[in-house]
């Protein structure tokens, strides 16, 4: 359906003149009223992933960093084991769960910097002059981050099979890892998202990423917590919810299917990202400035 | 040579004060070594308990050393990234174009981060004496120690503005930082060599940082042990670090 | 005006910001459908921070606006739905493609999925960019950037468009195709324009009517030939052949009115009938058999109307307010025209 225009130009002098226009109605254009809520997640998505398969390089220091850490902190921290109490004899079996948690971290940042670029470029202005639901745009964004999560997580499990980490919880136990360690991921990027939303430059969002690294450092990281001797540790530990992360993971690999842990660790993961889903939320409202 | 000691004198004035005005660049540089102390002498200090862990200082101390060592070595990475910068912005050209002698430059960065890096090594002193540090050595392995720290700083200093200079680009920072990261973290950390075992024993015995990490808690436990091996093996790293940063300056005088 | 529905209507529209002066100051406007509307002023002046007011990107902080008959703060999504926006940033995506970029508009847009691809593909060719479409747009040059901006605007067909400084730091091939489809778009398919702008020329030529922003208030507006008109009528600067013949020069000019006397036998007289006068004024200087060196004429611009209205040239101005914060709460410096 065409619209129906009537128009005369102005005259030399500016002087006015009569305009019939019949201005025709949204929705008259031949289009729906809006795309559905999950073709503008997909299509979101689908940008987000796009962008993080073309720029592979970036994905490599992330993944291997943790590694590289696992690696020699594996080795150095080995006579660890012979600490009386020790829960394990191979402390790579302890160090397993740490690479996941770095992993999210990185995945948090990554989230973080990508949403801050789109901030800072304008582009999420773009964004904002469609129908998009702002629901939508921070679901699809996140949608790059939970791939990239999913791909760490399988090389980190994968990698630590292969240097003689074994599950005492079996097959499933492994899997149910993989689910942990990508909500997990899940979380952390939304995390991102929400440092992004909220500060809006990417610069920001790094400088936020010492303070993950020292929350990761002050748990139950390198050494059981009740192995750790400085009570003053102990209770920072004691309090910090990424100890209860790593404890969940840790849990399937030392203890097999210890429900407490997995509860500990399955219900921070999932506060962690209802939290960060909530305010997040609440700062793309802010964001896209629309009423 | 007076040129060559004024532009080393503006260039680490003006490294010093960049810092200091600036607490994105400050802030991190002091944070940072607490951070690591408190993560490893408090989160660790168990580890003391592994049969066969002989420290006579006991444990802080016998991180402190590692948490020390590593600011000088990291307080030298930052100088890099400094310069990565300049070159960035494009000051690191007027730099080129008005200093008489451009060594100067050099000498000019690598001054600043030792300057800075007495800032930070004396902030995690402090806090390793307020945590209740032992310090068994006396005065002259105290300096010692303090050398062993100077040394490193120039070594990672000139290490950093070699490879600053050959980029030229920001994007040369972590190029810069995981080669020195991985060496300080190849040696024995967390426990004396003597207890480590498998490939990471095989690789720290190699390791040059090992015999500077072993002579630096020998001179704090007043116990030294390869006091000579550990600065011979700086003072190599030094002057092959030296070429190599001469070299970037070439480099960057090359490219305009 | 008398028009059934314009376009766009504001009404003392006033932006404050939290740390600054009004970066808009209670402006009035209307424009008719299908009319190319000029938003002239220098950097800082107001333009942009109207233009994410009427898009409803920025909400305003008093006053009322409505666009293609809907208000900016009420009814947001159907303005949204009916405008096109092209703003200052280009604000591209330089990992996507530009065909991918068209798809992602035309699919958030709601466009049906059969139609995407060919609406996609029809842009391209309307902005010249079929070669280059699936080229990312990281390698794509300043105007081609643009060029995409326009085509994205233009995806879900809007009734108005908005573009803010579009051909800022564009080289002169590529502002004159801009110019050119932009008046394809308002004259051809009734599109109604707000285009914001530095340059003087660019309004000059492209809007059918101007307003001119300074400091946040609009402080003329109309056709350029009216606004140019209100400033004065044209002058003639006749330089003879003979620096000597400076003074008989002057009395044959003096018909016209008063006559200055420049250096060198200079010559400049205002024309009150306009440039019509000029063939007059070269028949006497033929009968009286003086020899001219130069002869020009000087229009009035929308410079000098600037100057008239604010005491100060558009051109210079860009020094004095170079600050306007940006849609998402920075200041930033705008980049010069």
């Amino acid at each position: 359906m065409t619209p129906r225009w009537s128009l005369r130009p102005m005259d030399a002098a500016g002087d006015d003149v009569a305009v019939d226009v019949a201005l025709p109605q949204p929705g008259t254009l031949g289009m729906p009223p809006g795309p559905r809520f999950l073709e503008q997640t997909l299509a979101v998505a689908r940008r987000a992933m796009l962008r993080t398969a073309r720029q592979r390089a970036l994905l490599i220091f992330p993944m291997v960093f943790p590694l590289i850490l696992f690696a020699i902190n594996g080795s150095a921290l080995s006579p660890a084991t012979r600490i009386p109490r020790f829960p394990t004899h191979n402390y790579r079996d302890f160090l397993i769960a740490m690479p996941f948690i770095q992993g999210a971290m990185f995945v948090s940042i990554t989230a973080g910097v990508d949403l801050a670029r789109d901030i800072e470029s304008g582009f999420l202005n773009r964004l904002a002059l469609t129908p998009l639901r702002g629901e939508a745009l921070l679901i699809g964004q996140l949608g790059g981050a939970l791939v990239v999560g999913t791909v760490q997580a399988v090389v980190y499990l994968l990698v630590g099979i292969a240097s003689g980490v074994t599950f005492a919880s079996g097959v499933g136990g492994a899997l149910v890892l993989l689910l942990l360690s990508v909500l997990i991921a899940f979380a952390f990027a939304t995390l991102g998202g929400l440092l992004a939303l909220r500060f809006g430059t990417g610069e920001a969002v790094q400088g936020v990423f010492p303070l993950l690294f020292v929350t990761l450092f002050l748990s139950s990281s390198s050494l059981p917590r009740d192995l750790i001797k400085a009570s003053w540790f102990r209770d920072i530990a004691t309090y910090n919810p990424v100890s209860y992360l790593l404890e969940g993971l840790r849990s399937l690999v030392i203890t097999g299917w210890d429900g407490e842990a997995l509860a500990l660790g399955f219900g921070f993961t999932l506060a962690l990202l209802a939290i960060a889903l909530f305010f997040a939320q609440g700062a793309m409202k802010t964001r896209l400035a629309r009423k | 040579m007076i040129r060559f000691f004024n532009v080393a004198r503006a260039v680490a004035w003006r490294s010093i004060h960049n810092t200091l005005v600036n607490p994105a660049i400050l802030v991190p540089s002091i944070i940072f070594p607490l951070f690591f102390l408190i993560a490893f002498a408090g989160g660790l200090s168990r580890i003391s308990d592994v049969p066969n862990f002989h420290y006579r200082s006991g444990y802080t101390a016998f991180q402190f050393v590692f948490v020390f060592l590593q600011s000088a070595a990291f307080g030298g990475v930052f100088t890099g990234f400094a310069i990565a910068r300049d070159f960035d912005s494009g000051f690191a050209r007027r730099l080129l174009v008005g200093a008489p002698r451009r060594s100067g430059i050099i000498a000019g960065y690598t001054i600043g981060a030792l300057l800075r890096w007495a800032l930070t090594g004396g902030v995690v002193t402090i806090a390793a004496l307020i945590a209740g540090m032992n310090i068994d050595g006396n005065g002259v392995d105290l300096i010692g120690l303090v050398g062993l720290g100077v040394v490193m700083n120039l070594v990672a200093a000139l290490w950093a503005c070699g490879v600053a200079m050959f980029l030229r680009t920001e994007q040369a920072g972590a190029l810069i930082q995981m080669p020195v990261f991985v060496l300080l973290f190849l040696a024995p950390v967390y426990v004396p060599i003597s207890l480590l075992t498998g490939w990471i024993h095989d690789v720290a015995n190699v390791n040059p940082v090992t015999a500077v990490l072993e002579a630096g808690r020998g001179l704090l436990a007043g116990s030294p042990v390869k006091v000579a091996i550990a600065f011979a093996s700086l003072a190599i790293g030094t002057a092959v670090m030296a070429v190599f940063a001469r070299r970037g300056l070439a480099s960057a005088e090359r490219a305009g | 005006m008398s028009v059934a529905a314009a376009a766009i209507e504001v009404e003392k529209l006033v932006r404050e910001f939290r740390k600054g002066p009004r970066a808009v100051d209670g402006i009035d406007l209307a424009v008719s459908p299908g009319e190319i509307y000029g938003f002239l002023g220098p950097n800082g002046a107001g333009k942009s921070t109207t233009v994410l007011m009427l898009t409803t990107l920025l909400p305003p902080t008093s006053g009322r606006a409505t666009v293609g008959g809907y208000d900016i703060v009420r009814q947001g999504a159907q303005v949204r739905a009916s405008i096109g926006a092209a703003l200052q940033e280009a604000a591209l995506d330089a990992i996507l493609t530009g065909r991918e970029h068209l798809m992602l508009q035309a699919t958030l847009q709601g466009l049906p999925a059969a139609q995407r691809r060919q609406r996609a593909q029809l842009l391209l060719e309307r902005v010249g960019l079929t070669e280059a479409a699936d080229r990312r747009v990281g390698g794509y040059s300043g105007g081609m950037k643009r060029r995409l901006d326009l085509a994205l605007a233009l995806v879900h067909s809007p009734r108005i468009l908005f573009l803010d400084e579009p051909t800022t730091g564009l080289d002169p091939q590529s502002r004159a195709a801009l110019w050119e489809e932009v008046e394809r778009l308002a004259h051809d398919e009734g599109m109604t324009v707000f285009l914001t702008t530095q340059y003087l020329e660019e309004a000059d030529v492209l809007a059918d009517r101007i307003g001119i922003i300074d400091h946040g208030r609009i402080v003329a507006e109309g056709t350029p030939a009216r606004l140019k008109a209100e400033i004065g009528s044209p002058s003639v600067e006749i330089t003879p052949a003979d620096a000597e013949a400076g003074d008989r020069l002057a009395e044959l000019l003096a018909a016209f009115g008063e006559a200055h006397r420049n250096g060198r036998g200079r010559v400049t007289v205002q024309l009150p009938g306009g440039e019509a006068q000029l063939a007059e004024i070269v028949r006497i200087l033929d009968r009286a058999d003086l020899k001219v060196e130069t002869l020009q004429l000087h229009q009035p611009s929308l410079d000098d109307v600037f100057l008239a209205k604010t005491g100060r040239k558009l051109e210079g101005a860009a020094d004095d307010a170079a600050v306007e914060p940006a849609a998402n709460g920075r200041r930033r410096r705008r980049r010069g025209g």
